[in-house]
């Protein structure tokens, strides 16, 4: 792992899935560092599991590169799986097999299981090792999975919205558990749509739809390009403010006006606002919310895509 | 009315009574809709394959003469009367008809899978409870699958006695059959209800019921062999007795009816005491860490597969010494004239007969050790869309690993069910006429000839799974077809080819028959491709 500095855990680029003649993948780009959480978004159906399934080799890339530790997914599947684990968001398991013969299992198939830990993680999650597969609720399942993938050692962790059946005191757990993994060396891909879960734990962000990326950064980053919404009370009237660049959905309800603008041009909006005289003003920072949503909305992804691309 | 309380979208129903059941016209059409390919071509197979039988009958015999010859020869083979029942009369109709005397069998299967499909499958797959959240009553499901089954048995039995009519052949044979036909359908359709209560895993609920039918088929098989007795322990000996243009015995309908009613009822009085999704047996805990032995694809094969392989030995063991115990008496119906013993001399003796039925006993049984290795085959069908097979191969497993795993189970599983059968018959058959140890190795070289043919039909499971994965259980399909054609044999109306397309009629008929080396290579050589085109297929696409 000399190189590994330079060379990115997961590398993809320009990656092409069809299925029949739906392109569930058309050209998605995606890095992640080594020794990273990195947070994977997208609406529904946008590609996410796609590419993840990819990168597991159970899937077969149509076009495009995809590279794990700098090797091919899908000729070098087996070698590569004993130094990943896979969380999926609908966790299967065998219905005859206790929870805690299913944790070893998966574990040992993958090359071995940290005992110290599995106890510790069955302990942490509130799991009863005993019961049936069959009789799990899926957020045991979910835990299940869970316990097994943070009990083994491996180097990366592949999690497809992995916390969808858990309780928010699990949810707490979860965090807890993958930042423990990222202090111990590993790399985390977390799809997700829990956007508080993404802001308390990803580094950087890849933002996806319709099987494209459209946005890859920091959070911070992905802030600062992002808009500010601002609300003013005003005592004159400050003119056409299309002519600024930049603001966007501008609202005038008597002296009161509603606008959004972006980073680079809150300085002359704030500038001509105030030669025009303001009662108060409001600025909120974009919320992930908000800027998720944008991404999402059909309207605002032509503008990412189109940031993306120069 | 059940309809339209459902249909306006209100839970209030407007009887009390009927609040368990309503919606089940909306389940029957949603059943229909999703049964609409399988379930009429069962129908028209079974409701038009008797009449085409009488008449590739009438094409090869077409003097009474000749028929009084055949009904004699057929009386004079223990093994012919023990798997297609006995001949009740020499005309046309009787003995055209005797032929397709395995269909009383043949429909229950397709009534098993139907009954187990719609029922314990949708509770398996947790759609039974997205569907019981609406206002759709408890025994609405269980009702629309039994309505659609026994419309699809009536159907059967009014086709099958129309087409005997209109060929010419008398009204109350062409009624009895028809009725005889129809009743075993709901007679297993009302088993199958049972066995779907009975346990979570649609797998062993389909398996219990299976098993009921093998003893069935045991007991009417041995019991038509002998002096009858056990037959009449036996829905399906009820159904030969019926004697369709032999002296209809009507009565026969009382049993089978009540039967039906009764395991029906028995259905819902199960279904209305559990909850939706669990068995009768209560769950208990398992261990906490997994044993050494589960670790790696094949441990989780071996622990996946060794519940059913179980199972199937202990049938197989049974049957094994049912049959062994059977082959002995094989002569006795015979009588004792002289012109009998003659006749017998000139075939090669009691030893002749002897012989051909132990080739008849193990036929059967390389036709469940298919089935048996379909269904392990289909393991891997059940763990890809489960999402299973996903998790197992995200791990250090690689494909062509994994589909050995299961493959071990596929192969080797008949070999082990053979072995044990074969032992049994030989053992028991030597133990009770002498030359224990000549016997044992008969039966058992008898039934390990099928092997061979029972891998081709592993070989096309596993290739249609490798290669076209959403028509992997149209390998029950192939194996039904094959039987189909393997009952109706050598009779003129079908080509050769067709024949030969059933793997079973290729290797050597031991004991008795010479050994040869050619169809048992041919079929290994067959059975290799297409497992190898399997696996190949498995290993480039994609999972599901």
């Amino acid at each position: 792992m000399a190189d590994s500095a330079t060379a990115p855990v997961i590398e993809i680029t320009d990656l092409r899935k069809t299925f029949g003649h739906v392109a569930a993948l058309d050209g998605l780009n995606l890095s992640v560092e080594e020794g990273e959480i990195h947070g994977f978004l997208g609406p529904n159906g946008a590609g996410k599991s796609t590419t993840i399934r990819v990168l597991l080799g159970i899937l077969r890339a149509t076009g495009g590169r995809a590279r794990l530790f700098g090797r091919d997914p899908w000729t070098d599947a087996v070698a590569l799986h004993r130094e990943l684990a896979y969380v999926p968001g609908d966790v299967t398991l065998w219905p005859s097999l206790s929870g805690g013969e299913t944790i070893d299992l998966l574990a040992r198939m993958r090359g071995g299981i940290d005992a110290g830990r599995r106890a510790e993680l069955i302990e942490r999650f509130d799991l009863d090792p005993r019961k049936k597969a069959r009789t799990y609720s899926k957020g045991n399942r979910q835990k299940v999975a869970l316990v097994s993938a943070f009990a083994s050692n491996v180097g990366l962790l592949l999690l497809d919205e992995p916390t969808s059946g858990l309780d928010p005191l699990m949810e707490q757990v979860f965090r807890e558990c993958t930042r423990e993994a990222r202090e111990r060396g590993a790399t985390v891909l977390l799809s997700s749509h829990i956007l508080s879960e993404v802001e308390a734990l990803c580094d950087r962000v890849t933002i996806i739809r319709s099987g494209r990326t459209v946005e890859s950064g920091s959070l911070s980053d992905m802030r600062h390009l992002s808009r500010t919404s601002i609300t003013a009370e005003l005592l004159g009237d400050p003119g056409d403010l299309t002519r600024i660049d930049g603001v966007d959905d501008i609202v005038r309800d008597g002296s009161t006006l509603r606008c959004q603008v972006d980073g680079e041009h809150l300085g002359e909006l704030i500038r001509i606002l105030g030669d025009t005289g303001v009662r108060s003003l409001t600025s909120a920072p974009p919320t992930l919310e908000e800027l998720f949503l944008r991404h999402y909305h059909v309207d605002g992804v032509d503008v990412a895509a189109e940031k993306v691309r120069a | 009315m059940t309809a339209v309380t459902a249909e306006s979208g209100f839970t209030a129903p407007v009887l009390r009574g009927s609040t368990d059941f309503a919606g089940t016209a909306q389940m029957l059409r949603l059943y229909l809709r999703r049964d609409r390919i399988v379930l009429p071509l069962w129908v028209l197979a079974f409701g038009l394959l008797p009449t085409f039988y009488v008449a590739s009958t009438e094409s090869v015999y077409s003097t009474q003469a000749e028929l009084d010859n055949y009904a004699r020869s057929i009386t004079d083979s223990p093994a012919l009367v023990a798997m297609y029942g006995p001949v009740f009369g020499t005309d046309i109709g009787s003995i055209g008809l005797w032929k397709a005397g395995p269909f009383y069998a043949l429909i229950a299967i397709a009534v098993i899978l139907t009954v187990i499909r719609h029922t314990r499958v949708e509770e398996e797959t947790g759609r039974a409870e997205l569907v019981g959240a609406t206002s759709i009553g408890r025994y609405a499901g269980l009702t629309a699958a039994l309505t659609m089954t026994a419309v699809g048995c009536v159907l059967v039995g009014v086709l099958a006695a129309l087409t005997l009519l209109s060929s010419g052949l008398p009204l109350a044979g062409s009624l009895a059959y028809g009725a005889a036909l129809g009743g075993s359908g709901l007679v297993w359709a009302s088993v199958a209800a049972i066995t779907a209560q009975v346990s979570t895993g649609a797998r062993i609920a389909r398996g219990i019921a299976f098993a009921a039918l093998g003893t069935a088929f045991a007991l009417r098989a041995v019991g038509d062999a002998g002096n009858g007795v056990l037959s009449w322990f036996s829905p399906l000996g009820w159904c030969v007795n019926m004697r369709p243009y032999a002296d209809e015995r009507w009565w026969v309908l009382v049993p089978l009816l009540t039967l039906a009613v009764l395991s029906t009822a028995a259905a819902y009085v199960l279904l209305g005491r559990r909850d939706t999704g669990s068995g009768l047996l209560a769950e208990r805990p398992g261990p906490p860490r997994a044993a050494a032995g589960l670790s790696g694809a094949t441990g989780l094969a071996w622990r996946l597969h060794r519940g059913s392989l179980l199972a199937w030995s202990v049938g197989f063991l049974l049957y094994g010494l049912l049959m062994g115990g059977a082959i002995d008496s094989v002569g006795d119906i015979l009588g004792d004239s002289q012109q009998v013993k003659d006749v017998l001399a000139r075939m090669g003796g009691t030893e002749q007969l002897q012989n051909s039925f132990i080739t008849f006993a193990v036929s059967f049984l390389a036709i469940a050790a298919a089935a048996y290795s379909i269904s392990a085959v289909l393991r891997l069908h059940e763990e890809e869309t489960t999402q299973r097979a996903e998790a197992t191969l995200a791990c250090a497993v690689g494909r062509a690993r994994y589909a050995t795993s299961h493959l071990l189970f596929a192969l080797l599983g008949p070999v082990v069910l053979l072995t044990i059968a074969g032992l049994c018959i030989g053992g028991v058959y030597g133990a009770m006429d002498g030359g224990f140890a000549e016997k044992v190795g008969d039966g058992l070289g008898a039934a390990l000839v099928q092997v061979p043919a029972v891998w081709v039909i592993t070989g096309i499971a596993m290739a249609v799974h490798g290669l076209a994965p959403r028509f992997a259980p149209t390998a029950w399909g192939v194996l039904s077809a094959m039987l189909i054609v393997f009952f109706l044999g050598a009779l003129e109306g079908l080509p050769q080819w067709l024949i030969d397309v059933v793997p079973f009629v290729h290797p050597p008929k031991l004991p008795g028959a010479p050994w040869q080396w050619s169809p048992i290579l041919w079929l290994l050589a067959v059975a290799a491709v297409l497992v190898g085109l399997g696996v190949a297929g498995f290993r480039r696409r994609d999972l599901r």
